[in-house]
């Protein structure tokens, strides 16, 4: 069995095939070896074809687009829950309340799930209650205030706002007024003289000067 | 599946779903089914996160659930369903055009949430609906339900397998998870369900309505937390396939036109509309229609004799594209449509035809249109030695040595050996340029994949770059919104709006021309991989 084509540096670039009927003439000149990567951007020999308009295309841009921005609001856009503070803050009560782990944010069909993927739903209040009652506690008139704002802040801020997400909000300042009312009324409770506690509410003209900052 | 598949999976999982859904699903489509023990090992999540991101998936349709025989639950990724994501526009506009603003909310509904109960569909839509319409102008259900039955009959939208119905005593311990299946006859039975209800604004507090309507739609539409709806149960998805077959359809009927002209396109157009539903999604050809009831199915506008039917019948039949086959004589003719879909590689054979073999598109687009003539001509050939290559496309030698090489070394073409003496000498042997289609559809389509999904990283790319920007702006929007609400004077709305400078609202306008472009580019790059994916699967159907 001859083993040909096997002799090293004989001839230069022997290959199994007879090049001339690929079209490589004899002694036509083979582009050098190439000894670097090719470049990132190899240089473009040819400009792309325009991109075609007309109204179905500009359409659909904008349906991807739409449709793009109302996933993310959707709750099916699962976003990791908020990592837990080391201290628990005060201004955490005032805070939109934040994704969390451990519950889901819509209300699958358990019956077409497997059993084992079960976990707490996040009640969202369907369907806007009556109009939340004044309350008569002065301080509970300025979380509500606040509450109102902020929603309001959001409204404006997000182009949809879901439905669900502003009966959310509703639901947790309602749950966190409650809250907040209890607690007013423990501290009502207390043994501390109220009159001590200065919430900072008598800065302004009239208010005593106390000399503790500089009046202009 | 490739790499290319996974990296674009990833991509679009991420985009529409987030980062957990994205690890979840694309550690699904790495490792192949696995149950959930193994899957939050595999992710590194927490076990409820894990959780949430396969009921999200599951209720999408891109996440199947099989329980395996020892037990345990086992969950597969669909990656070709991921892909779909990228055609959601195209469906609905493809709804819109069909069944106008109703039909496109349906779709666009059942598409954001995967699949809904019809009474839950319909509520959605009606609301949206009434958002847009004048005020004290409302949508009536009624509208919204009859498109939807429109929908589901001409197989648009089909009923999503059910839970069994379970018996009423069991003694065994109910299964893990349900083993939901659904009849072929049953999927597009539209349950009897009185909706009556007008849809309802976001921000309205006080309707003036009667009160019998008023809480009656409230528990319609509060759905589950006062009574179960009426249609408990039975949900709803739309039926990708068949908006698959009417582009198809689409795209048969415009290279008929080009072709041959309007009206043939026109009869083939009402021969496939007459075929829509009966006409298996994987079939080969159109059941055989006789030439007496495409006469009578004809659209209204076109009065055209029967004796001219039957002669456009005749050339679309006797055109060498076998576009309409002709079956028998009975009731006048009888013909049918054939569907495969390498009718784009027919027309290549003839003039160029706005529906180009998707092999074209690299060929003249990347290589020139001289190299695209070459390629061509090995479609209709077959096999061409070197020689006959210059000679046929009349190009010059060095040229077609040139072009050739390129298209080889794209592995667009392939040489062949065809030895004369048994020991393959290479003096003796012919080597044939021939195009091997398959090879190259499934090259371009990887390239596809790959495109999309570069496009895709530069737009985000370009979006993370100007995020500082783009904040900025959203905010003095949002403070312009308001004070045009107080009613603020034009001179202060001026001043803020001169918060963004020249060159800042310059930039933001490059950022939006080049995201359109880009957006745009990825709807185009998709029309391409339905072509090739449909043509790649139709051939391997044949074979």
């Amino acid at each position: 069995l001859s083993m040909a084509g096997r002799g090293r540096g004989r001839g230069r670039g022997q290959m199994t095939f007879n090049v001339e009927a690929v079209g490589i003439g004899k002694g036509d000149a083979l582009p050098p070896p190439t000894l670097q990567p090719s470049p990132l951007f190899p240089a473009l020999e040819r400009r792309a074809a325009p991109l075609p308009g007309g109204e179905e295309g500009e359409y659909m841009l904008a349906l991807k687009q739409e449709l793009r921005r109302a996933m993310r609001g959707l709750p099916y856009f699962v976003k990791p829950g908020a990592p837990r503070r080391d201290i628990e803050r005060y201004s955490d009560k005032y805070q939109l309340s934040s994704p969390m782990d451990n519950a889901i944010d819509w209300n699958p069909d358990w019956r077409r799930l497997p059993r084992e993927l079960k976990i707490r739903v996040r009640r969202l209040r369907k369907g806007r209650t009556a109009p939340l009652v004044p309350k008569q506690h002065v301080a509970l008139d300025k979380e509500e205030t606040i509450k109102k704002l902020e929603s309001l802040e959001k409204k404006e801020e997000e182009v949809t706002s879901e439905e669900e997400e502003e009966k959310e909000e509703e639901e947790e300042g309602k749950e966190e007024e409650e809250e907040e009312y209890d607690e007013e009324e423990h501290e009502e409770e207390t043994d501390y003289v109220l009159s001590y506690f200065d919430n900072g509410e008598s800065f302004g003209p009239d208010s005593d000067d106390n000399g503790d900052e500089a009046v202009y | 599946m490739t790499q290319a598949e996974l990296r674009l999976c990833s991509l679009l999982l991420q985009e529409h779903f987030g980062e957990i859904v994205d690890k979840v699903g694309s550690s699904l489509l790495r490792t192949g089914p696995r149950p959930l023990r193994l899957l939050v090992g595999d992710t590194g999540l927490l076990p409820d996160q894990v959780k949430k991101a396969l009921c999200v998936l599951i209720q999408h349709n891109l996440v199947r659930y099989e329980v395996q025989p020892r037990g345990y639950v086992e969950y597969e990724a669909q990656s070709e369903r991921i892909l779909r994501i990228l055609r959601y526009p195209r469906y609905i506009y493809t709804a819109k055009t069909l069944y106008g603003d109703p039909g496109e909310l349906l779709v666009e509904e059942l598409l954001l949430h995967g699949h809904l109960p019809m009474s839950s569909a319909v509520a959605r839509v009606a609301d949206r609906l009434t958002e847009t319409m004048e005020d004290g102008k409302t949508m009536d259900y009624t509208e919204v339900s009859s498109t939807f039955v429109r929908l589901a009959d001409t197989h648009f939208i089909q009923r999503c397998p059910a839970v069994p119905e379970s018996p009423q005593s069991s003694k065994a311990p109910p299964p893990p998870a349900p083993a939901l299946a659904i009849a072929e006859k049953d999927m597009y039975i539209v349950p009897r369900l009185s909706l009556v209800g007008k849809g309802k604004r976001r921000h309205s507090c006080d309707e003036e309505e009667e009160e019998g309507e008023r809480t009656a739609k409230r528990q319609k539409q509060e759905g589950g937390s006062s009574e179960t709806p009426p249609d408990d149960g039975i949900y709803w998805q739309v039926n990708l396939e068949r908006f698959h077959q009417h582009f198809r359809d689409q795209a048969l009927v415009s290279a008929v036109a080009s072709r041959m002209d309007q009206t043939s396109s026109e009869v083939v157009r009402t021969m496939l509309r007459m075929s829509e539903v009966t006409t298996a999604s994987g079939a080969s050809h159109t059941q055989p229609l006789s030439s007496n009831e495409i006469f009578r199915s004809l659209p209204a506008g076109y009065n055209i004799g029967k004796q001219v039917l039957d002669q456009y019948l005749a050339l679309l039949a006797d055109d060498p594209l076998e576009f309409v086959g002709k079956l028998g004589d009975s009731g006048g003719g009888t013909y049918t449509v054939s569907i495969l879909c390498d009718v784009g590689i027919r027309s290549l054979g003839g003039s160029p035809s706005p529906f180009p073999h998707p092999s074209l598109i690299p060929a003249s687009c990347r290589f020139g249109s001289r190299c695209a003539r070459i390629f061509r001509l090995l479609l209709r050939k077959k096999h061409l030695e070197q020689k006959q290559v210059e000679d046929f496309a009349m190009i010059p030698a060095k040229e077609a040595k040139d072009m050739l090489y390129k298209m080889l070394s794209e592995n667009l073409v392939s040489l062949q050996e065809i030895p004369k003496t048994p020991d393959h000498a290479p003096s003796r042997t012919f080597y044939l340029y021939t195009v091997n289609v398959m090879a190259a559809a499934r090259m371009l389509l990887h390239r596809c994949y790959k495109s999309v999904a570069n496009l895709m990283e530069r737009r985000q790319h370009e979006m993370r770059e100007n995020k500082r920007l783009l904040e900025k702006s959203q905010r003095v929007e949002a403070i312009l919104a308001s004070m045009q609400a107080t009613g603020a004077e034009a001179a202060q709305l001026h001043e803020v709006e001169e918060m963004i400078t020249g060159p800042e609202r310059q930039q933001l306008e490059n950022l939006k021309r080049n995201v359109n472009k880009i957006d745009t580019s990825e709807n185009q790059v998709d029309e391409t991989i339905f072509v090739l994916e449909s043509f790649i699967e139709s051939t391997m159907k044949r074979l």
